[in-house]
């Protein structure tokens, strides 16, 4: 097993003009490790769905989960979130994930604080059937703001950071349904980002994409992670090589390999990396 | 064995296996046809006969049109006199001894047929008051254990258990749910007083009251309560179902961005399965209108002179009062008294009104779920 270190690339951090009234989140400086997985175990009741995971997550930087279906990417991702608690028997049953030093299984910690740190896009898009600007402040009225103000700014940041501000300005309280499948997602996406959280997950968030939506989708995740520190689950290896900086190869609930994605893709250190990446299996 | 292919008159090779076919296919749809239309024709026949004996006496071709005496007059004993000339007076027992001091004499025969004569009033606003109460007990009730089954219990073989029971609830007769009432609400459930029945089973004293279990006597609460348990097992199943069709995906989505488990059910999962829940509601209103069973032991008497707010507790004795109901009244009016030509009226006109009344609560129920559906729709 190959743990690489992080690369330690300089990434200007730049605040556009046009978020100028709404602060960026706190975060660690780019680069430095946000989520770390240490010897980490995991089952669905008796089954062992991930064996021993070994990872640093990097702070505003694009990391990738690849592999075949079913080896266990979807999982830790859901792992990150505690999301997983929701399936009957689903349990931690070793190591520890630590999320900005603080092992998020351990028995003090509040989930709806850490999920409103660690947010998450699903591979459907799942926005609720209410108007757009609900869809987008949902996550701060579940937290007690009320202040019209705060919640437009905030649905203007986020939709800004969706980049879906221009698309939608003129019709917040039309029926988030109206919009197409892409518009939707980055809802979905604006929705996760208003609570401004410290890391984004999403799960396949492109599979339900046409092409032109997916590129849409992947400009904006390059976009978030001046801001926020996305993991990506993946399916689409091309994908995984256009958004991440780093990779992560899974193969039967093992990480296979984690390095960077020029690394990964194009001078694998193992044997079944080198196989999928070349397409070898699925 | 096959005609030839240059005939423009072939028979069809196929012909004689077909028509067996088709015989056999004619004898199914004429069975099923004809039993859908036997259903089509009871029901047709049910509602005309109402529609043709009933309306009559609601609607009147004079100005207001409708027979506003009928709605707005409690019950009363319907006098029939009849003079020599064989003229016949139809009134009310003061009517009555007028015209009997008027005819003096010239009186042949007097007939008095009870509770037909004046309105229904008495068993409308039972009725209402019952169906009211009752579904806003049935709804709490019901909505909240439906949330706790599909939402926050565990599965396993227990909570199956607890869902057999309560389907198991539904099969229980009417009446005996009648007696469970009387036996509960009306005999033994606990009210706050000072001077608590000797009756009681059980008394603790609470210090500036006490807390006496001697029941809520025949009364609105008593008989909707029961009437709750009659319609409970539907509004739960069907609860259950609406809201396990609200997709995981919102509640997923809501939990992930922070909101606690009862906030995501109360924002992103309720409002979704509402309009559902109210449809099967419906069923319970109108089935919780209709039953007699339960409430006369526990709410309804055959005859009663006061509104619920007449009595001496004003306003505040509206839950607490007995009423008469419309589902009894008709029993009443039906069973209860001799049958003869007078006695029509009150009882085509209870039970046409009882129609009038169980469809406009469908059909508020209907509008209400279809606005609620536009506007929180997937």
């Amino acid at each position: 097993m190959v743990t690489a270190e992080p690369p330690q690339k300089a990434v200007e951090v730049l605040k556009t003009t046009e978020t100028k009234s709404v602060e960026t989140p706190e975060a660690a400086p780019t680069g430095e490790t946000m989520i770390s997985v240490r010897n980490m175990d995991f089952n669905y009741g008796t089954k062992r769905a991930l064996h021993g995971i070994n990872m640093e997550i990097p702070s505003r930087q694009v990391t990738a989960f690849i592999g075949p279906s079913g080896c266990g990417k979807s999982t830790l991702l859901r792992c990150f979130n505690r999301i997983n608690d929701r399936i009957a028997g689903a349990h931690i049953s070793g190591g520890q994930v630590v999320i900005k030093g603080k092992n998020i299984y351990d028995a003090d910690v509040d989930t709806t604080q850490l999920r409103r740190q660690v947010g998450m896009v699903f591979q459907k898009y799942n926005p609720f059937p209410k108007s757009i600007y609900e869809n987008v402040v949902y996550g701060l009225r579940i937290n007690g703001v009320k202040k019209k103000s705060d919640l437009d700014d905030a649905c203007e940041y986020a939709l800004k950071a969706a980049a879906l501000w221009e698309e939608c300005k003129d019709r917040l309280k039309a029926n988030a349904f109206g919009l197409s499948g892409g518009q939707m997602q980055r809802l979905c996406i604006a929705r996760a980002v208003a609570v401004k959280p410290d890391v984004l997950l999403m799960d396949e968030p492109c599979s339900a994409l046409d092409p032109i939506a997916t590129l849409k989708v992947e400009e904006l995740i390059v976009d978030l992670k001046k801001d926020y520190t996305v993991v990506i689950v993946t399916h689409n290896m091309q994908q995984a090589r256009r958004v991440a900086e780093l990779t992560a190869f899974m193969y039967l609930g093992e990480l296979i390999e984690f390095a960077e994605t020029d690394q990964i893709f194009g001078n694998p250190q193992q044997k079944k990396t080198e196989d999928y990446v070349r397409g070898q299996f699925s | 064995m096959h005609a030839p292919a240059t005939s423009a008159l072939l028979e069809n090779p196929f012909a004689k296996r077909r028509s067996h076919r088709e015989t056999y296919e004619f004898i199914v749809r004429s069975v099923l046809r004809g039993a859908t239309y036997l259903i089509l024709f009871a029901t047709a026949a049910i509602f005309l006969h109402i529609i043709v004996k009933g309306s009559p006496i609601l609607f009147q071709a004079k100005a207001p049109f409708i027979n506003v005496e009928f709605l707005t007059k409690l019950p009363e004993t319907l006098h029939v006199l009849e003079d020599k000339q064989g003229h016949i007076y139809k009134t009310d027992p003061k009517g009555a001894d007028a015209i009997k001091h008027q005819l003096g004499d010239n009186l042949r025969q007097e007939k008095t047929i009870s509770y037909s004569g004046g309105g229904i009033l008495g068993p409308i606003v039972g009725t209402f008051l019952l169906v009211l109460v009752c579904i806003v007990i049935a709804l709490f009730l019901g909505i909240s254990s439906a949330i706790y089954l599909s939402e926050y219990a565990k599965p396993g073989k227990f909570i199956e258990w607890v869902r057999l029971a309560i389907l198991n609830l539904a099969g229980v007769p009417s009446v005996v749910f009648g007696l469970f009432g009387l036996g509960v609400f009306v005999l033994a459930a606990p009210v706050f007083t000072n001077t608590p029945l000797d009756r009681a089973l059980l008394v603790i004293p609470l210090g500036f009251t006490q807390m006496s279990f001697q029941g809520w006597d025949t009364s609105v609460l008593s008989g909707a309560f029961t009437l709750a348990f009659v319609i409970l097992p539907v509004i739960i199943t069907a609860s259950e179902e609406c809201l396990r069709a609200v997709p995981m995906g919102f509640r997923e989505t809501s939990l992930a961005l922070g909101a606690t488990r009862w906030q995501t059910i109360w924002r992103s999962v309720l409002p979704f399965a509402m309009p559902g829940i109210l449809t099967s509601s419906i069923l319970g209103i109108a089935r919780a209108a209709g039953e007699t069973a339960p409430i006369m032991f526990t709410a309804a008497l055959a005859f009663k002179d006061k509104l619920p707010w007449q009595g001496e507790a004003g306003f505040g004795g509206v839950f607490t009062e007995s009423v008469q109901a419309l589902p009894y009244h008709i029993y009443t009016l039906a069973a209860r008294i001799p049958q003869n030509e007078y006695s029509e009226r009150a009882q085509y006109g209870s039970v046409f009104v009882f129609l009038v009344l169980v469809m406009t609560l469908a059909t508020a129920s209907v509008l209400l779920r279809r606005k609620l559906r536009a506007k929180y729709k997937w």
